[in-house]
């Protein structure tokens, strides 16, 4: 298999400092005034056979960060490593190569089908693009691919309308596998699908991952599904990676107040047991124009936030061995005291976690 | 429950259509208390929003209320009102709050006209009493400096500040009963999180009873007192909120609970149900889930589950209330062993 840990133990994708601006454009001659800063220096890493959760909510530019990593729209700057290859550097035809590696499956089953292709044609493109099979080996595979996501294989001949939500979703996994890539950006896999259904997709997601070491960087807002498929989660808001921490660590003692907000927020499935709620104040500011220093300060909750959050940007860095979080009033931090009180800071940093974070019963 | 406000007894809303008729609402009855706040849950298809819909009177042809449908709201036979008294009682007394703000808004007129609106049709308000009471609705909903707000339009409007409006609009007239269909489904989870709060707050304050549309058994289990659920156009359980999540009796209910991932919960392998929905237009005849059901048996083939008592106020469309040893001898569904199941 080609997605074996790799022998030195680098990254499978190595991302840094990836960032994507949207011009915006006024007037009838387009002046640039400004640009959406939808990613903004996200830097994280991918390794062999692991899920990394990308999670935030709408806006974030977590579906932005996805698409920019696989070139479907062109980062502003920053680097992508994938396998040792610098994907950023490479040229139309070598981009193609490495897209036999790295696929997308995307939110909506049903603008992401072609309705004018049977399902066998849809599952088959890829391995005529790549050279991968030809005639009867390829309608082979490609019965052989349906049949993986448990699709029958005579369904090959229909189209997608055809088709139910779950059914179309397996029909996008069979495409992206059908080259057989060692990476896959799930955008929001099963976020338009029933409970049942979703479950089914899930399941069928993990035992690929175990069949073949896929590695996934899946991206979702919804935090219960994330908890049960990462590995690895990564919190964005407003275009920055805010905490990133192995799953159980995340749920257990998430640190940046954002990540804290977002788990209280998450309906708990026992009746009876009302949630204590940390109720975020107001909306998300304009990614066009972000708030300066930590860009959640004007709606955090941490009871030592200060005037020194509104001017230091916080830097990322490990709270605990492999729990990275981005907030310079939860210890420890980087940030000295000294530089804090020249920011006119007049908190102490003071680790602070409130009950309504945690979701297990102490 | 309390009195009922709402009965609903043996709604049937067929949809006429090329392929067949489809049975999408087929034979529903419950009711909805004073002040209590009920959950429908259920999968796409099972006609949830269509029953919301009929109680509305908005069914638009090709569907149709069936003649024999009973719908009683304020004492008052709903079926027997003509247009204009349906329209007293819409807006007035039943309000529904939508899944999509954006599209239950209209996108030319302010937010203030919008909301206006409904006091000038429903109550007869001129055109400055009803920006008043326009901006009051706007700050009971908990929008900040109101007074500028209802001068936008719903585009200058996030997506939760959209879901407070609609929210106001819907309790202008200060209704006995909110449907409200898929309410937070389009928004954000902290967002979410507002919305339920604000709507559970006003219902406490205005006495208000709600219909809590949605697929999302935790907003149900936080916010309803009881539950139903729809299958395949029927109720297929109902039940206090707590007695359904620790004794569901319906397989479905019990697929429905197990499929749904847990924050903090274990991280064992998923429960599915395998298979989809059956198309309304062909129900199966026996009971309508048991090609998806782990314990099916011969009877569920030929004999269509009326809803038992299981006691307590619980009922359940399931054979299983007759013959509980079965139970214990669940295998693969039908719709699994048939692998992915026809489109």
């Amino acid at each position: 298999m080609t997605t074996s840990a790799r022998a030195d133990g680098s990254p499978l994708l190595a991302v840094r400092d990836l960032t994507k601006h949207f011009p915006i454009k006024r007037g009838i001659f387009g002046r640039v005034d400004g640009a959406v800063r939808a990613v903004d220096g996200v830097t994280f890493d991918v390794a062999p056979g692991e899920t990394l959760a990308l999670v935030g909510e709408s806006g974030c530019g977590k579906s932005t960060t996805g698409r920019a990593i696989l070139r479907l729209i062109e980062p502003t700057s920053g680097s992508v490593h994938f396998d040792g290859q610098d994907v950023l550097a490479l040229d139309a035809a070598d981009l193609r190569k490495l897209r036999r590696r790295m696929q997308i499956v995307f939110q909506d089953p049903f603008s992401s089908l072609n309705p004018r292709m049977s399902i066998g044609a849809i599952v088959r493109e890829g391995l005529t693009i790549h050279h991968l099979a030809e005639g009867s080996a390829a309608d082979n595979r490609v019965r052989q691919l349906l049949e993986e996501v448990g699709l029958r294989s005579e369904y090959a001949t229909r189209y997608p309308h055809e088709f139910s939500g779950g059914q179309r979703q397996r029909v996008g996994i069979a495409r992206a596998l059908s080259v057989e890539p060692s990476f896959i950006v799930c955008d929001e896999p099963v976020s338009a699908l029933d409970v049942s259904v979703q479950a089914q997709v899930v399941n069928l997601l993990q035992d690929l991952q175990r069949e073949r070491g896929l590695a996934y960087l899946f991206i979702a807002h919804d935090l219960s599904v994330v908890e049960h498929i990462a590995d690895r989660v990564a919190v964005m808001y407003l275009g920055h990676v805010v905490e990133l921490a192995p799953v159980e660590m995340l749920y257990g003692e998430p640190i940046m107040p954002y990540t804290q907000a977002l788990l209280s927020a998450v309906p708990a499935p026992e009746p009876g047991v009302k949630r204590e709620r940390i109720l975020l104040a107001g909306d998300v500011p304009s990614p066009a124009n972000p708030p300066s220093g930590c860009v959640f300060h004007p709606r955090c909750q941490h009871p030592a936030r200060d005037a020194a959050c509104a001017k230091i940007v916080p830097p990322l860095e490990e709270k605990a061995p492999g729990h990275w979080a981005a907030c310079i009033k939860q210890p420890p931090t980087a940030v000295s005291w000294e530089d804090q009180r020249a920011a006119g800071a007049t908190n102490q940093p003071e680790f602070f976690l409130p009950r309504a974070a945690l979701h297990r019963s102490a | 429950m309390t009195t009922p406000l709402l009965e609903l007894e043996n709604l049937h809303t067929f949809f006429y259509t090329d392929a067949g008729v489809a049975r999408a609402v087929d034979g529903v009855s419950f009711a909805v208390g004073v002040g209590e706040t009920v959950g429908v849950v259920g999968e796409s298809g099972c006609g949830k929003s269509v029953t919301a819909l009929s109680i509305l009177r908005l069914v638009r042809p090709p569907g149709r209320i069936e003649p024999g449908s009973v719908m009683r709201f304020e004492g008052k036979d709903l079926m027997a009102l003509d247009e204009r008294e349906m329209q007293h009682v819409r807006g007035n007394r039943i309000a529904m709050v939508f899944q999509e703000p954006m599209t239950a808004l209209n996108p030319v007129f302010t937010i203030g006209d919008q909301i206006g609106e409904v006091a000038r049709v429903h109550a007869g308000m001129n055109k400055r009493d009803a920006l008043a009471k326009a901006v009051e609705m706007l700050k009971l909903v908990g929008i900040p400096a109101p007074e500028q707000r209802a001068g936008e339009y719903p585009h200058q409007l996030s997506g939760g500040m959209r879901q407070r409006v609609v929210i106001a609009m819907a309790l202008v007239m200060n209704p006995a009963l909110v449907i409200a269909d898929e309410p937070t489904t389009a928004l954000d989870v902290t967002i979410q999180a507002q919305i339920l709060e604000l709507l559970a707050d006003l219902t406490r304050r205005l006495g208000t009873s709600v219909l809590l549309i949605t697929h999302d058994l935790g907003v149900v289990a936080e916010n309803c007192t009881r539950v139903i659920v729809m299958y395949a156009g029927e109720v297929v359980e109902e039940a206090s909120t707590s007695d359904l999540f620790a004794r569901a009796h319906h397989p479905y209910t019990e697929g429905l609970l197990g499929a749904m991932p847990r924050v903090g919960g274990e991280k064992d392998r998923l429960a599915t149900i395998p298979g989809t929905v059956p198309p309304p237009t062909n129900w199966p005849k026996g009971c309508r889930f048991r090609d998806r059901c782990p314990y099916a048996w011969e009877r569920c083939e030929t004999e269509h589950p009326p809803l038992y008592q299981i006691g307590g106020g619980h009922t359940s469309r399931c054979h299983l209330a007759e013959e509980p040893e079965r139970r214990q001898h669940p295998h693969p569904p039908l719709a699994a062993q048939r692998g992915a199941t026809a489109a």
